[in-house]
């Protein structure tokens, strides 16, 4: 085996080839299957090994460009593209919601040093991972819980939801929608009691309303059957988040600029938000409540959860496929369930619960989804 | 003959080591008395099956012993349920069908085919009374963790009120969790030990 090629293999896992699979996968291939298996090697001796992380990685001969990105950048970065909707759920709920948030991603970036600390593993805390999961899982809860209750969710997102699987890249499922469900089957009260928002009260005079002291989001109004009152809310308002949900889900306009950054910088790509979208959208639409093609799409688009799913949870690198045809079937699930769920299912909203069915069938959506190794006869399937 | 009670309990135990009849142990552990009763009656059909399966074992024809078996379980599980019903209402309707899915339980039918039809009557006796001291056991282990998480109480008592407790963990999802996480726990002891 020509050492030379081993190592342009190892290198290329860090830089950006033109190639078949999005090159941020790659990097975290390099991650996830680290130091003990190193791909390139099995690549090269095997061309049609099975071992995962072998699949799309296209060796081509020297030179290669490399270019300075890592994980950890990456990750940063992520955060950064998240602050605006957090700030826009501080500005509309006032600074419990900061509360939730800094709880949240204190008892993610703590729990995830203890468990790496007691188990003798590299402490990676500063990695940027652990934060972005505490950080959606705040933006997955309402503004007004109790202060357990963030810091509950954030100890299991990171505990069960990522370390009991071997830490970053190993996990199965997204941590913070783990630790969202988790919170939603044991507290359920407190996951659905949404207080008012504190535009609504300046806009009614300032004082605060003591008639209104929960307020349902738009889905569950929705769902309650109560299609007028869910109508009272302008598509406007919906945009930019004057009404009741959580943190980081209800001002699309700061969602949409963080994820419009990621794509700028190439983090994600379109495949999977926007099939994501696009599925709900074609779903609510086609079965509304006043027959066929009576739905309301946009109201459903900008409501909930989807914005934020779409764009920062289904895209985890971890945790969807590999290939652009399999992010694609990937999202069309996702839209399906989550559609399924709003208009059918028992509860207002979907979006975790498809997300995480997906990831569930991520494995068996690579599977069938595997490049073609050059020079390789056609398997069957 | 000690020896075959306690491999039941720890190195053999049914549902942490050779995890059989984990289907009831899901259903039933969310409060501790339902663990209790639910390991009392199997422990029971183990004994009788594993006596009469010891005893018969030079009558029963190879190629239908698996019916024999279930026969003889059957009988069992009837009495248990008719005595059940008679004197413990409550409980009865608590576990409901998994009475008679006792019926199916693999760890009885397992002990039958594994041991009691190739051993002698009191090495089958005793290792019925371990295994189901074993699955008595676990089921305590588990229903406590749940019961006390999952409702604040044990044996139906409020024992702490400074939490809110946690609902998933009556439901069976939070079965499986606190089982997989005791089934890590005790992995992790045994790797332990051996180094």
């Amino acid at each position: 085996m020509n050492p030379k090629l081993i190592h342009s293999a190892a290198f290329k896992l860090r830089s950006f080839p033109q190639s078949g699979i999005p090159p941020d996968k790659r990097v975290l291939c390099g991650i996830g299957w680290g130091k003990k298996t190193p791909p390139s090697v099995s690549i090269l001796s095997k061309p049609r090994a099975k071992a995962r992380g072998a699949e799309g990685l296209i060796v081509s001969p020297a030179p290669h460009l490399h270019k300075k990105e890592s994980v950890s950048r990456i990750m940063w970065l992520v955060v950064l593209s998240l602050l605006p909707s957090g700030a826009a759920g501080v500005w509309i709920f006032g600074f419990k919601a900061l509360w939730v948030i800094i709880l949240a991603v204190a008892a993610a970036l703590a729990t995830e040093a203890i468990l790496q600390f007691s188990t003798k593993r590299k402490i990676s805390v500063l990695d940027g991972s652990a934060f972005i999961t505490g950080l959606l899982l705040a933006y997955n809860l309402p503004p007004e819980v109790p202060f357990w209750l963030p810091v509950i969710g954030a100890v299991f997102a990171i505990a069960i939801g990522k370390q009991i699987f071997g830490g970053l890249g190993q996990n199965i499922f997204n941590p913070a929608l783990v630790g969202r469900v988790f919170l939603m089957a044991s507290w359920p009260k407190y996951m659905t009691t949404f207080p008012p928002t504190l535009i609504k009260n300046l806009l009614q005079g300032g004082a605060e309303s003591y008639d209104a002291v929960t307020s349902a989001t738009p889905l569950m109004l929705l769902k309650e059957g109560s299609v007028i009152a869910a109508k009272r809310i302008s598509y406007l308002d919906l945009f930019l988040g004057k009404h009741g949900g959580c943190i980081g889900e209800v001002c699309i306009l700061a969602l949409l600029i963080g994820a419009a950054f990621l794509f700028y910088k190439g983090y994600i790509s379109w495949h999977i938000p926007l099939t994501y979208i696009a599925t709900v959208g074609l779903f609510t639409l086609t079965f509304g409540h006043g027959g066929l093609f009576s739905g309301d799409w946009l109201f459903h688009l900008l409501s909930g959860g989807l914005i934020l799913g779409a764009f920062f949870m289904a895209t985890d690198y971890v945790t969807s496929p590999l290939t652009y045809k399999g992010q694609i079937i990937f999202a069309i699930g996702c839209g399906i369930l989550t559609a399924v769920i709003r208009l059918w299912g028992g509860y207002p909203e979907g979006v975790s619960y498809a997300i995480l069915m997906m990831n569930a069938a991520t494995p068996i959506i690579d599977r069938y989804t595997r490049s073609r190794v050059y020079g390789a006869s056609k398997r069957k399937a | 003959m000690f020896s075959e009670f306690l491999k039941g309990i720890i190195r053999e135990n049914p549902t942490f080591v050779l995890m059989l009849g984990l289907c009831p142990t899901l259903a039933v552990s969310v409060s501790v008395v339902n663990g209790i009763g639910m390991g009392i009656a199997a422990t029971f059909v183990l004994l009788g099956s594993n006596i009469i399966i010891a005893l018969l074992k030079n009558f029963i024809p190879d190629k239908v012993r698996i019916p024999c078996f279930i026969v003889v379980i059957a009988t069992f599980v009837t009495i248990v349920e008719l005595v059940m019903m008679a004197y413990s209402p409550a409980l009865n309707r608590a576990l409901g069908i998994y009475v008679p899915l006792i019926v199916v339980n693999c760890i009885v039918l397992g002990r039958a085919e594994a041991y009691a039809q190739k051993s002698r009557v009191i090495a089958s006796f005793f290792d019925g009374l371990g295994m189901g001291a074993g699955f008595t056991l676990a089921l305590i282990l588990i229903s406590a963790i749940r019961e006390f998480f999952g409702a604040g109480t044990i044996l139906g008592r409020q024992v702490i009120n400074a939490f809110q407790p946690a609902f998933i963990l009556g439901m069976p999802s939070g079965a499986l969790l606190v089982i997989g996480l005791l089934l890590g726990f005790f992995n992790l002891l045994k790797n332990r030990q051996k180094t």
